[in-house]
């Protein structure tokens, strides 16, 4: 199914939209969803015509080529000046600066104490008067002081490109979004792929919540992942619901030959993403240990990492479901692929999904999801199977049912795969256009 | 003289209760007890107790002669009946003591057997037969199946067993440019048809609170004047739906009771129309033409078929699993067993697994206790494990 292409131009003098996209991940580089929408966004905006800056912190040179162009934070050349000029809004955020932990994003089991400073400390790299910033790109214990390097950097893009548009994926652009839309009055774009309350529960990091209200507060447009995510930005952010769009995420199509079954009877139940308070692993090990005695020739994947592994892992041995578990940590994209393959259902109890991307990854490679009620993924999903996240008993019966009855799987993948030809980014890209005429044009 | 063919359709099916995995082999108690007693209270207070309360009065004033109605009640619908609230069967039983009610033959357990076995279908025929001997003291001559259901092979078996007309839909897909508003006769067998005049009954039955609907509100005037309406020639007017429709489907305050008794005033006041029963029918009108019907063909949905029971896989893996069993329950004389062989054939079990969210949606979601079909597949099928475990011991 072919997507129309829309008019990408500016309405007043003709010439193609310019869009400066500020974004943290992009693949290969990939810790969720995140560099997956961005990919796919930024490839459906090319598609109609967009052209499309989009500034990562740093670039690994193994990005996918294609029509858009891509720039780390730490190529952008900067004037050497003795202090950094902060700007006013600056000052609207507490820093507290110590012992911040950032715990859904750690990529290590560990979770260190970490100290950082609230003025940028670059590591200069001086070259003719101008110097570069250096970037992890990692979600490391630095985080927060890479996030305000990153603004630092990019604020000097004011002077040096040409852009309509300023577009910012989640928190960690914002302030590089706000510091641009005040050098240049460009109007800015701000895309919610989720919220500190996603991420961390009852219980946001402070200055992560800070930086996002000051992002949504100054954004001229809001896109929201889902409805479910647009209503959370309402009511907890206090935004004025007239200026979030809800966008659906969409899959890249691929053409892939699956691997050929096993032979073998074992039957896999998968979850995957961070194992973290949101997507709500503790329910799959509940659910798992319920099923367990009655299955015996299944088992369940957990691929993922993050702050609650640990916790998991002790649970499973207290189980005594050690030998039914596999834990592989963090998965690279083809070896998720592979993954799908083996598994015979793909499960995400979160307890806050802003849309989780991935169920819409396990579905096109053929796989039966189940889907937590609080997921905005189920917006698009009328036919996934869907239940409360807290509902154990209701998740274990839907994971035996997909099993053990032979009815649900031909007729949901019939039907999801129908849902899912929907789901492209060229639509998604047509509507994200539409908001940007709504700003482009007096 | 306009004839006016009134047949209500009463039945509640033994909904499941929220029957886990973990209860396979444990447990054999199957039923929402709970719901199925709270919903057919609300029902009998909404619905049966007072349109029965009308039908009643209407029945006084204006005499059997030329007020008269048609029911048929489902086995499980009378069980429930005399479970839960016998004055609702006390209050039928009135009813039909009128001598101006026809009470018509079904499907004990409102199944759809007979798209599976001649055997079954005929034993829930009889089966039901006999309760309404034994409660009504009743002997049906007029069958209809589960939710209309007609095809050939069906009017073959439904004359074997001694009845003289059926019930269909008066589809398009059947009728063609004819209507439905003539007295029929099966093709294949000694079996006359009434077909449901499916715009008029569904201008009650579906769109009476409809604001959206361009003839909202639907006045007695005005519906009376539709079939007043009708061509000369034309004088038999079959109305059928459910009978949840006076207050549960349509609710008390929308009007429909009063819009009832008035339009039957109406109806009767100019002395044009009097309301028969489908054997009145027989002995005053002759069939126009005959019909075949190769393939099923029901009242449900726009597609008129088996779709919203048996669309998608879902339903007819449940479907399908089931009636497997029949040879083995054949031989089993345990009466808990056969009492779960009748209730897991009603029809509702499968409805529940239907898919068709869209135009049909808002129908299939009343009465529903799942959130979603897979949920009342996954349900059904625990269940169903469960109940071939215990033929498997059994046997």
């Amino acid at each position: 199914m072919e997507c129309r292409r829309v008019a990408a131009h500016i309405c007043s003098n003709g010439a193609l939209m310019k869009v400066l996209m500020l974004g943290w991940e992009f693949p290969p580089r990939i810790a969720g969803g995140l560099a997956v929408a961005c990919y796919g966004l930024v490839k459906g905006l090319s598609y109609h015509g967009v052209q499309v800056t989009f500034v990562m912190p740093l670039r690994t040179g193994e990005e996918p080529p294609n029509r858009y162009r891509l720039l780390g934070a730490n190529e952008i050349p900067i004037p050497y000046k003795h202090s950094v000029e902060l700007p006013p809004f600056w000052h609207q955020i507490t820093f507290y600066g110590v012992h911040t932990v950032l715990g859904p994003y750690l990529e290590q089991l560990e979770m260190p104490i970490v100290e950082f400073a609230s003025v940028p400390e670059p590591i200069y790299a001086f070259e003719e008067g101008k110097f570069r910033l250096e970037f992890s790109g990692k979600y490391g214990p630095d985080l927060l002081a890479e996030v305000y390097r990153y603004a630092y950097a990019v604020s000097h893009l004011a002077e040096q490109e040409e852009f309509d548009i300023i577009h910012a994926h989640d928190w960690l652009t914002y302030l590089a979004g706000v510091w641009l839309k005040h050098k240049t009055h460009k109007p800015l774009v701000v895309h919610v792929h989720a919220t500190e309350y996603d991420r961390s529960g009852e219980n946001p990091n402070p200055e992560v919540r800070a930086i996002e209200q000051m992002g949504l507060k100054e954004a001229d447009l809001i896109i929201a992942v889902s409805f479910y995510t647009r209503s959370v930005v309402i009511e907890r952010y206090d935004i004025p619901p007239e200026k979030i769009w809800a966008i659906h995420n969409a899959v890249l199509p691929k053409d892939r030959q699956p691997i050929q079954p096993s032979p073998s009877k074992r039957k896999v139940v998968t979850f995957l993403g961070r194992v973290t308070y949101q997507k709500g692993p503790e329910y799959f090990v509940e659910a798992a240990a319920r099923l367990a005695p009655y299955l015996p020739d299944v088992h369940f994947v957990m691929a993922g990492t993050g702050d609650l592994l640990r916790g998991i892992i002790h649970r499973v041995a207290q189980l005594r479901l050690g030998v039914r578990f596999s834990f592989t940590g963090f998965l690279p994209p083809a070896e998720v692929e592979r993954l799908f393959d083996l598994s015979d259902v793909y499960v995400m109890p979160s307890v806050s999904e802003p849309f989780g991307i991935s169920a819409l990854e396990a579905l096109r490679a053929g796989v039966p999801v189940i889907i937590s009620k609080q997921s905005g993924v189920a917006e698009v999903l009328p036919h996934a199977l869907k239940v409360d996240f807290w509902d154990v008993d209701g998740l274990a019966d839907l994971i035996y049912g997909v099993l053990q009855y032979k009815g649900i799987r031909p007729f949901f993948i019939r039907y999801a795969q129908a849902e899912l030809s929907q789901l492209q980014w060229e639509r998604a890209s047509a509507k994200v256009i539409e908001a940007y005429k709504s700003l482009l044009t007096p | 003289m306009k004839h006016i063919c009134l047949y209500f359709q009463v039945h509640q099916p033994f909904r499941l209760r929220i029957y886990r995995f973990f209860d396979i082999g444990v447990s054999h108690d199957y039923y929402h007890e709970l719901n199925n007693r709270s919903l057919f209270q609300r029902i009998s207070q909404k619905c049966y107790l007072p349109m029965n309360a009308l039908l009643k009065s209407l029945i006084e004033k204006w005499g059997p002669d030329y007020f008269s109605v048609s029911f048929s009640i489902s086995g499980t619908c009378i069980e429930q009946m005399q479970l839960y609230e016998p004055r609702t069967l006390e209050s039928f039983q009135e009813l039909y003591a009128t001598g101006a009610v026809e009470l018509i033959g079904e499907t004990y357990a409102h199944s759809l057997a007979c798209l599976k076995s001649q055997k079954e279908f005929e034993r829930q025929v009889k089966k039901h037969k006999g309760i309404l001997q034994e409660l009504f003291g009743a002997a049906p001559t007029v069958f209809r199946n589960t939710e209309l259901v007609f095809y050939d092979e069906v009017a073959k078996w439904v004359a074997e067993l001694g009845f003289s007309a059926m019930l269909a839909e008066g589809a398009d897909t059947l009728l063609g440019w004819r209507s439905p508003n003539f007295l029929y006769t099966s093709a294949v067998a000694p079996l006359k048809l009434l077909l449901r005049n499916y715009r008029l009954s569904d201008d009650i039955a579906f769109r009476f609170s409809n604001t959206t609907w361009e003839e909202w509100p639907l006045t007695a005037e005005k519906y009376a004047e539709w079939i007043f309406g009708l061509p000369e020639d034309q004088n038999l007017i079959n109305i059928f739906m459910d009978y949840e429709t006076f207050g549960e489907h349509q609710w008390k305050e929308t009007g429909i009771f009063e819009f009832f008794s008035n339009w039957v005033d109406i109806m009767l006041k100019e002395k044009k129309a009097v309301f028969v029963t489908p054997t009145k029918v027989l002995r005053e009108h002759k069939p126009v033409a005959s019909i075949s019907v190769p393939s099923p063909l029901s009242w449900a949905d726009t597609e008129r078929d088996l779709t919203a029971w048996l669309g998608n896989e879902l339903q007819i893996d449940a479907f399908e699993t089931l009636y497997s069993l029949e040879d083995k329950v054949e031989k089993v004389r345990d009466s808990t067993i056969l009492r779960d062989w009748l209730l897991l054939q009603t029809s509702d079990h499968f409805y529940y697994m239907c898919t068709k969210f869209f135009s049909d949606g808002d129908v299939h979601k009343y009465f529903n206790p799942y959130n979603s079909p897979y949920e009342a597949y996954v349900t059904y099928m625990n269940v169903l494990s469960d109940f071939q475990e215990r033929l498997r011991k059994i046997s």
